[in-house]
């Protein structure tokens, strides 16, 4: 009824090709960012600041960096948490040896590393496809939390193997508060989340899309298949990597490299598949979803009184991820965004029932 | 020569602690062959399988009886994830079934910790873990019984393999699926086998496994070593994967031996990784693997 | 309105080319030129070496010896498919290899990928000159799909659509490129007689009023004898007759090949 976009004519390609071509979805993206910007900093209390919606908003950039990669690329990525870490261990070693750096330059440095290292063990992806490019993402997240463990410079020597993150200024206000470093996360993320939308629905993204579906179709119409995965894979671990600092800086404030183990990687790919693979949109919902689904279960099982251990609530955690990440493979691999797409769908066209 | 000696113990205790790898790699390119699933469960499955051997021996059941439980309870797991997950499935890119894998693997994960519990179960077969001379060459002897029984199972997959009509079907589909299908080999109950005698491979590899270890969830890690190994061996390949376990124990004692104490150990967390990307580079179908032509 | 064949060199030229694969002779000593604004059409039996040769074309197959030539200049011995689609030469396969995840508006677009400029950061912030180029190619892709007569499927996953319409969009992404060399690898197959007269309208129409160059491999001879200039044949990878349709025709070796004793098509 109220979704509905008749007598709204698209007379442009430039309006064709918006992000949000029907005015209903614009308005509603406006409330939501109104919402995001305005009302939770005011309304929210410091608990679901720090401990939820930071994470949730941290969560949503690796996504949007694996589901790059994974999602529109189609090469499986199991060392997401590696190229985090090595963002987060970057910007660190860059504050602590040059301290003028105003962080969010040191942020971008993060990405730029990220994205040499991920160059680096995407060269093999080259030669190979499918699960074997999964084999050189697992050396890297093996091989870069030993090297983040063992090798003291990284850490700066410190004795715990932790580092410390400078605190944060920027023209001489502090990110202290809860509320200053929720809005610095969102303003980021919201600027990297549209820059992310305008790639893949670009040049950029068809390439990506086409080496996905059919590689050597993608070759034979031109396209460089060297090139375009080897972007991919830059401008994912770029994402991961800026993910990865503001998981230290802003998020935790003190991390060792095993906060950057496997099942971090395991975690951020069931992000994707549960959200989308394939969908901006999916990385944020996904994201949002495993990080409240825990929450969720302590809660509920709450109710039951202390029968379940915490234990117990962990391994059942483990049997629901697993679950669900099957159940969306075989009945809707494009995940929560999909399932989004199509309520909308019914809407344009309730209260008819076809 | 005390140094001769010493290389040569250390690369045989690898070569020895090997053939665990190659055992789980077996259960890898046996599903792989027979299905073209890459299944990341398989350690898992190994973790799985001497959880309920264990969990069954501890309520009472004398060891052959739990065994048998433990093989049935497989079996079911495999008609469950045929009927479940991959019948659903069977169109889908091998990526897309590789990450059902990944959540297979937690599925089992958390379901095996939450009947059985996490604390580590002592697994005590009676296998002696002394140390054996061999002349000036000290080596483990369980780790040789661990290798006999491995030989051992691997001849009698080879004997399956070549003269039950089950394991000619086998080696059909995992030859061309197409073919064996327009024959009338049911390929359903194909999988359903071939994921059985993976879960059969499981648990000797979790019997033998738990025994060295206990019974812990650290198995399901160590299991992803035999990723590399299949790397290396070639993933379509049974000689590969006894290759490519003894190359990748091998080396990583000796890496950890000699060059562990330049770099502060931890070597071997990685190193058989790096070996994998190495042989990726050079030969990607792997040391036996077929050689990948695709037609277009 | 008559078309010129011919003037200037070869679009493409293949001179004693041989393929194997093991031991497997997939190409013996083929030799085969097409002229520019030609209409090629390549017939054979099955396994007689017609996809190999495509393939050599364009660059998905390295053959183990002999020359190829592009307008008379000849070509590295390895060329990516990339490089050659670069040279304005665009091919159709076989089985339909379309982006099927992507919508059919999105594979023509992609069709015009090679044409367009890359800067990830330019794309990313959508700077005047991306936003510009996107405009742009998007309306020569509506004049290509315009011409497909498939506006109405335009946002449609290619995956949905009925396979008439799959061929068509194959087709169309082929034609994005703007290429000077078509390859179309049996554009007919598996259609009904409706289909194929309005495939045949659109490769004529190509050929004829942007004058690109075709190169097609086609089992229904109908089609291959109305539209063709000039047919090469095909057995057991090599080249048994290259002349006019009415000659193949009446050629024995050709009729030996389709019709003999050795073996049955």
């Amino acid at each position: 009824m109220f979704y509905r976009e008749t007598g709204q004519y698209k007379t442009t390609y430039a309006a064709d090709r918006a992000i949000f071509p029907i005015r209903q979805d614009r308005v509603a993206f406006a409330v939501l960012l109104l919402v995001a910007f305005v009302a939770i900093p005011l309304l929210a209390n410091e608990y679901w600041l720090r401990s939820v919606l930071t994470p949730v908003l941290v969560f949503s950039l690796a996504a949007i960096g694996l589901n790059i990669l994974t999602g529109y690329t189609g090469q499986l990525s199991l060392g997401t948490a590696a190229f985090m870490a090595v963002g987060a261990f970057a910007a660190y070693n860059l504050e602590v040896r040059v301290p003028e750096v105003p962080f969010l330059v040191s942020f971008v440095v993060a990405g730029l590393a990220a994205a040499g290292v991920g160059i680096l063990f995407g060269l093999p992806s080259l030669r190979i496809k499918g699960f074997y490019l999964a084999v050189a993402t697992l050396a890297a997240q093996f091989f870069i939390e030993w090297l983040f463990t063992h090798v003291g410079w990284f850490t700066n020597y410190s004795t715990s193997g932790v580092i410390t993150a400078p605190p944060m200024t920027l023209l001489g206000f502090s990110f202290e508060s809860a509320e200053s470093r929720y809005l610095l996360t969102l303003c980021i993320v919201v600027v990297m989340a549209v820059m992310a939308k305008n790639m893949v629905r670009s040049e950029l993204g068809r390439a990506w899309m086409a080496v996905r579906d059919m590689d050597i179709a993608a070759e034979a119409i031109g396209i460089n298949l060297m090139k375009t995965k080897l972007t991919a894979f830059a401008v994912s671990s770029f994402y991961c990597g800026v993910a990865g600092a503001l998981w230290a800086y802003v998020y935790l404030g003190t991390v060792e490299p095993q906060a950057f183990d496997v099942l971090r990687s395991f975690e951020i790919l069931f992000m994707v598949i549960i959200g989308g693979l394939g969908s901006i949109l999916g990385s944020f919902l996904g994201a949002a979803f495993i990080v409240l689904l825990p929450i969720f279960i302590a809660n509920a099982s709450g109710v039951f009184g202390d029968a379940l251990s915490a234990e117990t609530i962990a391994h059942l955690e483990f049997v629901i991820f697993g679950g669900l990440i099957i159940v969306f493979l075989v009945v809707e691999p494009r995940g929560l965004a999909r399932l989004w797409q199509i309520v909308k769908e019914k809407l344009r066209l309730w209260p008819f029932p076809y | 020569m005390d140094e001769l000696y010493f290389f040569l113990e250390v690369l045989i205790g690898g070569l020895l602690s090997g053939t665990m790898y190659s055992l789980v790699a077996l259960g890898f390119v046996l599903i792989y062959k027979a299905s073209g699933i890459f299944n990341f469960a398989q350690g898992t499955m190994v973790l799985f399988a001497a959880l309920t051997f264990v969990g069954v021996l501890e309520l009472g059941a004398p060891a052959l009886l739990a065994a048998v439980i433990t093989l049935a309870v497989m079996v079911v797991l495999a008609f469950a994830v045929e009927r479940l997950v991959f019948r659903h499935m069977v169109n889908q890119p091998q990526v897309i079934l590789f990450m059902a894998t990944i959540g297979l693997a937690y599925f089992l994960e958390g379901l095996g910790q939450t009947v059985w519990g996490t604390e580590v179960h002592v697994l005590d077969l009676g296998i002696p873990d002394r140390g054996l001379w061999l002349g000036p060459i000290l080596v483990s002897q369980f780790d040789l019984v661990a290798a006999a029984v491995v030989a051992g199972l691997v001849g009698a997959l080879g004997v399956f393999f070549r003269t039950t009509t089950m394991g000619r079907a086998l080696r059909g589909v995992a030859d061309d699926h197409q073919a064996a299908l327009s024959i009338g080999i049911p390929l359903h109950h194909v999988w359903v086998a071939v994921w059985s005698v993976a879960g059969f491979v499981a648990l000797v590899a979790g019997l033998v496994w738990g025994s060295k270890l206990g019974v812990q969830f650290s198995i399901s890690l160590v299991a992803l070593k035999a990723i590399p190994v299949m790397i290396i061996g070639g993933f379509t390949s049974i000689p590969g994967a006894i290759v490519g376990g003894l190359i990748v124990g091998a080396s990583e004692k000796l890496a950890e031996v000699y060059l562990g104490p330049f770099v502060g150990g931890g070597l071997e967390n990685w190193f058989p990784y790096m070996l994998a990307m190495l042989v990726l580079m050079v030969r990607p179908e792997g040391l036996f693997g077929e050689k990948i032509i695709e037609r277009v | 309105m008559k078309r010129e064949i011919g003037g200037g060199p070869p679009v493409a030229e293949l001179e004693n080319i041989h393929l194997s694969f093991g031991g497997l002779q997939a190409l013996q000593d083929v030799s085969v030129a097409v002229k520019p604004r030609e209409r090629l059409a390549i017939i054979g039996p099955n396994g007689a070496g017609k996809s190999s040769l495509f393939n050599i074309i364009s660059g998905i197959y390295t053959p183990s010896s002999g020359t190829i030539r592009h307008k008379g200049e000849a070509r590295p011995a390895r060329m990516r498919p990339y490089e050659v689609a670069r040279l304005g030469i665009a091919r159709t396969f076989q089985n339909i290899a379309l982006f099927s995840g992507m919508t059919a508006l999105d594979n023509i677009m992609t069709g015009r990928n090679s044409l367009m400029r890359r800067g990830v950061l330019g794309e990313a912030l959508q700077l005047p000159w991306a936003r510009r180029q996107e405009i742009e190619h998007r309306r020569r892709a509506e004049e290509i799909i315009d011409f497909l007569e498939i506006p109405s499927v335009r946002q449609t996953p290619v995956g949905a659509l009925p396979y008439g319409m799959q061929k068509r969009v194959e087709l169309g992404r082929a034609l994005a490129a703007e290429p000077e060399l078509l390859l179309l690898d049996e554009p007919m197959a598996g259609m009904n007689l409706e289909e194929k007269e309005d495939m045949c309208r659109f490769v004529l129409d190509v050929n004829e009023i942007h004058g690109t160059t075709l190169i097609l491999v086609e089992h229904d001879m109908g089609v291959v004898m109305d539209i063709s200039d000039r047919v090469a044949v095909f057995d057991y990878g090599r080249k048994i007759a290259d002349a006019a349709p009415d000659d193949v025709r009446r050629d024995q070796a050709v009729i030996d090949a389709y019709l003999g004793t050795a073996h049955e098509h």
